[in-house]
């Protein structure tokens, strides 16, 4: 079997006493795209947090292998220097530095010639961003600074790229142009990981989904497999089943069968 | 005579834009203002006397000698103690940098005593140069124009160097600049050594003004802190400007109403500031991410 690009195997993360993730395991095969679905507070950030190494001495149990390399534990820096991209929830640009300078930063790891190319590259992707180059990152739109956010990541060349709710806080037309140009970073050849609420859209795009509720993955599958799921449809894809009642309790016994 | 009068103002101002410029660096990187950026100059100052008096080296090798010392004594504090604090909050960290400031202070007096000692530079202070119809002596020349140098040294750092940006970028979001590769531990060290090293610059620039013994950088690191406050401690341009408006405003004060009241314009500055308009002059109100 060929070496999967990510392999979290088992993993527990606790904030304090609280155990936010109870055992998550998840593979991802080199270039796909996975989403993970869940709503506010599955631990859909702290999956993608503890694997990039900025929760202090998370995980608690359980190891993380990329590319078949142990990264458990490891310095974050470290993690994104071995080639994993991570766009955050809520974006985070530098907002008092250029649009340009965001990216010169996140080209940090290599030589300003070849940051510079990669900047070219990026644009062609988003080409409104050459248009602001000049422009401090905090006074872009919500929709700018995610594609700054995106950009940035991208300038380390990663081979592996989190996108943390990417469509948060943005119209719908917006959300559309967003992920066509996701899906396209992903068709050059980038493996997706994609954590979101919005399932329909995260669907549309990617191979594989993990549902993932109250820090465990509750289904998982192919995007064929999760469409097919009367739970999946209902719950996720707000898909009105008949007896909306009667399956509300059986989707509460499959959950703690889980 | 007035402009004799700001002329004055503006050689007590490099001192303290300078040490603001340090203060406000360490600050933007750390949440913390750093207490022992006076004595760390201080005592790097010392360094640069003992390798003119005691080693008889010459002028520009104690001078960089100190500096190389002062950037040394920077990134130590930083890595050997503040990193070292569990989970700090902001007033652990004011502590801890309160008692670096007491142990750099007993550790000068202990090794050189508080007698005063002449730090002797290159440039002379009774020999004057006329310049646009005012008098100004050499050294008061040579100290205006370092710390300008120095300050345009700092904003070319800032604004053109990969380092700069790095600096910029950790200060502004941390975890943001980990995920993209920036060392921040290591970068944050690196902005203490800076700032350490324009202190010293301070300190040498101050010594020959006043004398050299351990108490010498207390007043200039309170200026500079309350020009920090004017200016805004988040703008460096801000502290800039506050520590030559400070020291303007405290040669006129000096001169047309008390010279025994000179020193208390700094604090009545922090004061009205506070009150007023806590982000100074200058300083835009952004909360920083952690
Ligand atoms: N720093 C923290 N300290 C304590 N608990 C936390 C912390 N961060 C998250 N949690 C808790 O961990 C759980 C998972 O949070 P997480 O942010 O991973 O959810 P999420 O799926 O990303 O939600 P959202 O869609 O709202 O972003 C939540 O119950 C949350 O309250
Ligand atoms: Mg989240």
């Amino acid at each position: 079997m060929k070496q999967p690009m990510l392999n979290i195997k088992n993993i527990e993360t606790y904030y304090d006493r609280i155990l936010a993730l109870k055992g998550i395991s998840l593979s991802i095969e080199n270039g796909s795209v996975t989403a993970v679905l869940g709503n506010n507070g599955a631990g859909k950030t702290t999956i993608l947090q503890t694997v990039i190494g900025l929760l202090d001495d998370q995980p608690e149990k359980g190891s993380i292998f990329f590319q078949g390399r142990d990264i458990t534990g490891k310095e974050t820096v470290d993690i994104v220097k071995m080639g994993i991209g991570y766009v955050p929830e809520g974006r985070e640009v530098f907002q008092e530095l250029s649009v340009l300078e965001n990216l010169m930063a996140g080209g940090y790891m290599h030589n300003s010639a070849s940051a510079k190319e990669t900047i070219e590259k990026v644009y062609r992707y988003f080409p409104v961003l050459k248009e602001r180059q000049k422009q401090m990152a905090g006074t872009l739109s919500g929709g700018e600074q995610q594609m700054l956010a995106i950009s940035r990541a991208l300038m380390n060349r990663p081979q592996l790229l989190f996108l943390d709710e990417p469509s948060l806080g943005l119209s719908p037309l917006l959300v559309d142009q967003l992920f066509d140009i996701i899906h396209q970073i992903a068709k050059d050849g980038l493996t997706v990981l994609l954590v979101e609420q919005n399932a329909n859209k995260a669907l549309a795009i990617a191979d594989y989904g993990y549902i993932l509720e109250n820090g465990r993955f509750v289904a998982s599958g192919t995007v064929e497999q999760l469409k097919r799921d009367e739970d999946v449809q209902e719950f996720y894809l707000g898909i009105k089943a008949e007896e909306s009642v009667r399956a509300t309790q059986r989707y509460k016994r499959k959950r703690r069968w889980n | 005579m007035i402009g004799q009068l700001i002329m004055t103002g503006i050689v007590a101002g490099s001192i303290y834009a300078l040490v603001a410029l340090a203060m406000s660096l360490t600050y933007k990187s750390s949440e913390v203002a750093n207490f022992a950026q006076g004595e760390m100059a201080m005592f790097s100052t010392y360094v640069a006397f003992v390798m003119l008096a005691t080693y008889q080296l010459p002028f520009w090798v104690a001078f960089g000698g100190s500096l190389l010392f002062a950037f040394l004594l920077g990134l130590f504090l930083h890595l050997a103690i503040i990193r070292r604090a569990k989970d700090p909050n902001v007033l652990n960290l004011l502590i801890i940098t309160l008692g670096f400031q007491v142990f750099l202070y007993g550790l000068a007096g202990w090794k050189w005593g508080s007698e005063q000692r002449v730090l002797k530079i290159p440039v002379s202070q009774t020999e004057t140069v006329e310049f646009a119809g005012l008098i100004i002596s050499q050294l008061n020349l040579a100290t205006i124009l370092v710390a300008i140098l120095l300050m345009i040294s700092v904003y070319i750092l800032l604004r053109f160097t990969k380092l700069g940006l790095a600096i910029k970028a950790t200060q502004q979001n941390e975890t943001a600049a980990k995920i993209n590769g920036i060392p921040t531990r290591r970068i944050v060290a690196i902005t203490f050594g800076i700032s350490s090293v324009i202190g010293a610059v301070a300190g040498i620039l101050m010594a020959p003004i006043t004398t050299l013994d351990p108490n010498m950088m207390i007043e200039p690191l309170l200026k500079g802190f309350a020009a920090a406050v004017l200016g805004g401690f988040n703008s460096l341009a801000g502290v800039v400007c506050g520590a030559f408006i400070l020291g303007i405003v405290e040669s006129l004060f000096g001169f047309y109403i008390s010279t025994e009241f000179k020193s208390i314009v700094a604090f009545l500055i922090i004061v009205i500031v506070l009150y007023f308009k806590p982000s100074g002059l200058f300083g835009t109100h952004y909360t920083r991410k952690v």
